[in-house]
């Protein structure tokens, strides 16, 4: 195995603790207090915090010039939704099980599971269309569906941000964070246009 | 044959571990003639205690205004708790207080009262019977749990300390000292933590101050050396580690209300019909359970405190 092959699967490895944790905190009735509560906040960080480092490896390329972390990016967005998938079924199964009124109630009266639900929906595209089958048959236009992503970005801190009650330390890390992101991107989209009008 | 349990040792007679392990320290301050007074003759200080350093309480009467509900257990009552200046995790104040030593303790009485003073925790508890009440407490965050919890009446205590009749009010402050309360150190609420009560709230029957749970003294993380307990409100209520208490005629703002007044009101009691903005407030998940179950009006304490806001609207006084 190459080394940079040995460091992908480390990275898949280590995207893995989180869940396994889990696991095996179920069995050892370490899961707090409220369990449910909990699984969904770890769920719910894990996700957000991969899906932000899947959005750091472009920049991360273009600023080292490691073209090879081009092959990290789909494996953390596939994990992103994995704990994404996770934490809506904490919600759906755990949370509610299966309360559809109460639920619907839910997404439509409380922004924060609004945003939530919003997030989760749009990164359905974007893992449905992941496989290099798809990215062949769409061509260009897989480029443009999954810069979706921004936007799932965008939506993934609001969300976090209009849960938390008084201690906004960690959402605003994530927007922080979000924003560097984002920025090098809008930077990068605006040069050439700006430098070619002086 | 009637064989009879020995007494248990008197307070006096017993030293507490962490104090006995100290000894040396002690004697040698006391030698150093710095100590004086210091190790007084605290109820608290002097029983039997455990190996976590918390004494079992004596002589804690049944009540009858506990619920017959099963108890949450011991872990899931200090182990998961809202205690923010001990960190904003439900773990933290369990992880962080172990330091904490809440002793020695005052309270100082002041504002619209017969005689301000400031008041040894000791001697601010003695003349109270000890009852043990087995309460609901629903947090404003949608869980539960019923805790057996160690206290007196809080009217018993205001009657005592005879407040002016201009008195309308009750405000708490918790200790403000970011050496040992590590989670002052970030401006997460405004510190120190205030609570207050209309006058004839703090004198319902139900309001607890609360020196014990599980027939024990208060571990930290539930807010060591005394606390409120108000059942029917939502639970932020119940402001912990108390070290003033003062009468106004003014509304105090808690600092809850402070950080969000659309979402967190004086009021605060429990109604399944008043959601706060961002979720619902008609269930509940008790911890230990699964499914979620109906919150109930004033957290099923409507027969006794239902009467108070007769006439209030509370929408408006949420």
């Amino acid at each position: 195995m190459t080394g940079f092959g040995l460091f992908r699967r480390t990275i898949f490895a280590a995207a893995l603790v989180p869940a396994a944790a889990l696991v095996y905190g179920f069995f050892t009735n370490d899961l707090t207090a409220n369990p449910i509560d909990y699984i969904t906040d770890t769920t719910g960080y894990t996700a957000i915090t991969l899906l932000m480092i899947s959005l750091a490896i472009t920049p991360l390329r273009r600023l080292t010039g490691r073209n090879d972390l081009i092959r990290l990016r789909r494996m953390l967005g596939l994990l992103a939704f994995f704990y994404a998938c996770l934490h809506f079924s904490t919600w759906l199964v755990l949370d509610w099980f299966f309360d559809f009124a109460s639920m619907a109630a839910d997404v439509v009266e409380r922004p924060f599971i609004t945003m939530g639900m919003l997030t989760f929906l749009l990164l359905i595209p974007l893992a449905a269309t992941s496989t290099a089958g798809m990215i062949r048959r769409l061509g260009k236009r897989w480029q443009q569906l999954h810069r979706l992503v921004y936007v799932a970005g965008i939506t993934a801190v609001i969300h976090f941000w209009w849960v938390v009650k008084a201690d906004f330390r960690e959402p605003r890390f994530f927007a922080l964070a979000l924003t560097v992101l984002l920025g090098f991107r809008a930077w990068w989209m605006l040069r050439p246009r700006l430098s070619s009008r002086f | 044959m009637l064989i009879k349990k020995p007494a248990d040792i008197p307070y006096s007679e017993v030293t507490p571990k962490h104090l006995y392990l100290r000894r040396r320290e002690f004697i040698q301050a006391a030698a150093a003639g710095t100590i004086g007074g210091a190790i007084g003759l605290s109820p608290f200080a002097v029983e039997r205690l455990n190996a976590q350093g918390r004494a079992k309480l004596p002589n804690v009467r049944k009540s009858p205004l506990s619920t017959s509900e099963p108890a949450n257990t011991f872990e899931e009552a200090t182990g998961y708790n809202n205690f923010y200046e001990f960190g904003t995790d439900k773990e933290d104040p369990k992880a962080n207080a172990q330091k904490f030593v809440p002793k020695p303790w005052t309270i100082k009485v002041e504002g619209l009262v017969k005689s301000p003073a400031t008041i040894d925790l000791d001697a601010f508890i003695k003349p109270h019977a000890l009852e043990e009440r087995i309460y609901r407490m629903r947090c404003v965050e949608g869980w539960s749990m019923v805790i057996p919890w160690v206290g007196f009446p809080l009217a018993d205590v205001i009657k005592q300390l005879e407040p002016q009749p201009s008195a309308k009010f009750v405000e708490f402050t918790t200790l403000y000292d970011p050496n040992r309360m590590p989670g002052q150190r970030y401006p997460v609420l405004q510190w120190p933590y205030i609570e207050g009560l209309r006058l004839d709230e703090a004198m319902n029957p139900l309001t607890l101050l609360v020196v014990g749970v599980y027939g024990e003294t208060l571990p930290n993380q539930n807010g060591a050396p005394i606390r409120l307990v108000i059942p029917w409100k939502y639970g932020f209520k119940g402001i912990k580690s108390i070290v003033r208490i003062r009468f106004t005629d003014k509304q105090p703002r808690g600092s809850w209300e402070v950080a969000q007044a659309r979402e967190y009101g004086f009021y605060a009691n429990v109604n399944p019909n008043v959601d706060h903005p961002r979720w619902s407030q008609a269930t509940e998940r008790r911890l230990g359970e699964f499914r979620r179950r109906k919150t109930e009006m004033f957290n099923g304490y409507g027969a006794q405190v239902a009467s108070l806001y007769t006439g209030l609207d509370l929408r408006k006084n949420y």
